[in-house]
């Protein structure tokens, strides 16, 4: 069967995070939430170590320390408290707890780094079927709440006035990062995840005049970036996780780089 | 018919009373405006009424079905955030080409759609957000001192617009001004705000009042005696404070 090569498998992963992350990413991107995205990712560590430690599996356990995370800080953040020093006080707090907690698991034998950084060639077809009915859910939250996450996004006012409740968007929000954040550590591990949101949507800004533009060209341009970075990876035998990172960066830099010269010239004339 | 009524409204914010025993009620079709100095919680007030803040006591009741249109005082859009001035109006529901057509229109702004929101001048950023309310065919429409930054041909188009409106639509309108001479001109009914309703009534009785002499001075007055000039009133009013309707802003 074609899935068992494990390569198609990568590919199918890095797809099904890819089409996920990026349009959720476009609204971190706007609202601001680059920080939360990593606090959140990071708290998935210490999911894993519980998960690990309890022998549940791992997604469940990254998933429900996602959402806790995810829900104190949409929380806290209601609240006025001072957010960059709170999440990096959270963020980072989870990851030592995390990577801490699953150094007294000597009875089983763990590769950090694969959740660290990923071990998207490890992908089982069970794997697989999570990661896919995890984006199926992100972006069927996000298609049926559109309307009313963007308004709430451009202000909590305006969504008032037409009756949307901006916390129950927030809310949604919250939800789909902890889902996506809880695929998407098979494939780029938890360092990288914020990257993963954010980086396709901010390639994507410059060429865009509408929302749904960039959204879509940044899903586009995650889904290059996995395939690129996976070939890349298979090529230069690097790892697979920070190369499709890096895939996404030159994107970035390209785009940004020819968007500015056109304004430069588009001056000059 | 009522349209909205807020009931011994409070509303507490950081320790601080920014409203207590407010009581307030629109009907249709009228033009309501909110008078006040700097902090007497006329924006929580719109706020409270739109249902963005909660109040501490008190309640707010509403005609069943009634929909609001909020041009709100200033609109951040994030630079990160592609937002063109069709797909704005599109925002919340979706709308048919025709009505957004018709609406760029009305707002005088045929060509404006395609354009991005962050290029719009400060005037045309306005009327896009009226023009965004009135999509909603609201019973309501509520603005919160939607002139600021115009200037004052802009802020007196920006007005005529509203009673146009009003008169299309049928519409209530509660706003929120500090251009008095507007005020005077423009509303059926002027509520003068300070922490709670110091007086209320016809633009030309609340200009009289103690209360609100109290906080805006007599220099009002002449602003007053401006707009009955215009109207070609003969009542008796002073000169003495030629600058006043700056005084009063």
């Amino acid at each position: 069967m074609m899935l068992d090569d494990f390569m198609i498998r990568a590919a199918l992963a890095g797809l099904g995070v890819a089409l996920a992350a990026a349009p959720l990413g476009s609204f971190v991107v706007w609202r601001r939430m680059a920080y939360f995205g990593d606090a959140t990712a990071h708290a998935a560590i210490l999911g894993v170590a519980l998960a690990l430690g309890f022998s549940v599996s791992v997604f469940a356990g990254a998933l429900v320390m996602s959402l806790v995370m995810a829900t104190a800080v949409s929380t806290l953040s209601g609240r006025g408290f001072a957010m960059d020093t709170m999440l990096g006080v959270m963020a980072h707090s989870a990851l030592a707890f995390g990577l801490v907690g699953v150094s007294f698991l000597s009875g089983v034998r763990i590769d950090l780094m694969a959740y660290l950084f990923g071990d998207i060639l490890a992908v089982s077809q069970g794997d697989l079927a999570v990661i896919w009915g995890g984006a199926a859910l992100v972006l069927a939250l996000l298609a049926w709440r559109w309307q009313a996450l963007l308004t709430a996004t451009l202000s909590p006012d305006l969504a008032h006035a037409s009756g949307i409740d901006p916390r129950r968007e927030q809310l949604v929000l919250t939800l789909a990062l902890a889902v996506v954040v809880a695929v998407a550590i098979k494939v780029v591990g938890v360092l990288l995840i914020a990257a993963l949101l954010i980086v396709p949507a901010a390639a994507a800004r410059p060429l865009s005049a509408t929302p749904e533009r960039m959204a879509g060209l940044a899903a586009l341009i995650a889904v290059v970036s996995a395939l690129g970075g996976l070939g890349a990876s298979f090529r230069l035998d690097t790892p697979t996780g920070p190369s499709i990172v890096c895939v996404a960066a030159l994107i970035f830099a390209g785009i940004m780089a020819g968007s500015h010269l056109t304004k430069i010239v588009r001056n000059q004339s | 018919m009522r349209l909205i009524e807020a009931e011994g409204l409070a509303v507490r914010l950081g320790g601080h009373d920014v409203l207590h025993d407010v009581n307030l009620r629109l009907d249709r079709g009228e033009i309501v405006t909110i008078v006040g100095p700097n902090g007497s919680g006329k924006s929580t007030l719109l706020r409270t009424l739109i249902g963005a803040q909660r109040p501490t006591r008190g309640r707010i009741l509403r005609a069943p079905g009634l929909r609001i249109g909020y041009v709100p005082q200033r609109l951040h859009i994030d630079p990160t955030l592609p937002m063109s001035v069709a797909r704005f109006l599109n925002l919340p529901r979706r709308r048919p080409t025709a009505a957004l057509h018709s609406a760029l229109e009305g707002a005088g702004l045929p060509d404006l759609g395609p354009r991005q929101m962050a290029d719009l001048s400060g005037g045309q950023f306005q009327r896009v957000l009226l023009a965004r309310a009135l999509l909603e065919r609201p019973d309501l429409l509520i603005l919160d001192e939607a002139t600021q930054g115009l200037d004052q041909p802009g802020s007196a188009a920006f007005y005529r617009r509203i009673a146009e409106v009003r008169q299309e639509m049928g519409c209530a309108v509660l706003m929120v001004s500090h251009e008095l001479h507007v005020v005077m001109s423009a509303s059926d009914r002027v509520i003068c705000l300070n922490g709670h309703v110091c007086c209320e009534g016809r633009p030309e009785i609340v200009a009289q009042a103690e209360e609100y002499r109290a906080l805006f001075g007599t220099g009002t007055e002449g602003a007053l005696a401006l707009y009955r000039h215009e109207h070609g009133h003969s009542h008796d009013h002073d000169h003495d404070h030629p600058q006043s309707h700056e005084a009063a802003e």
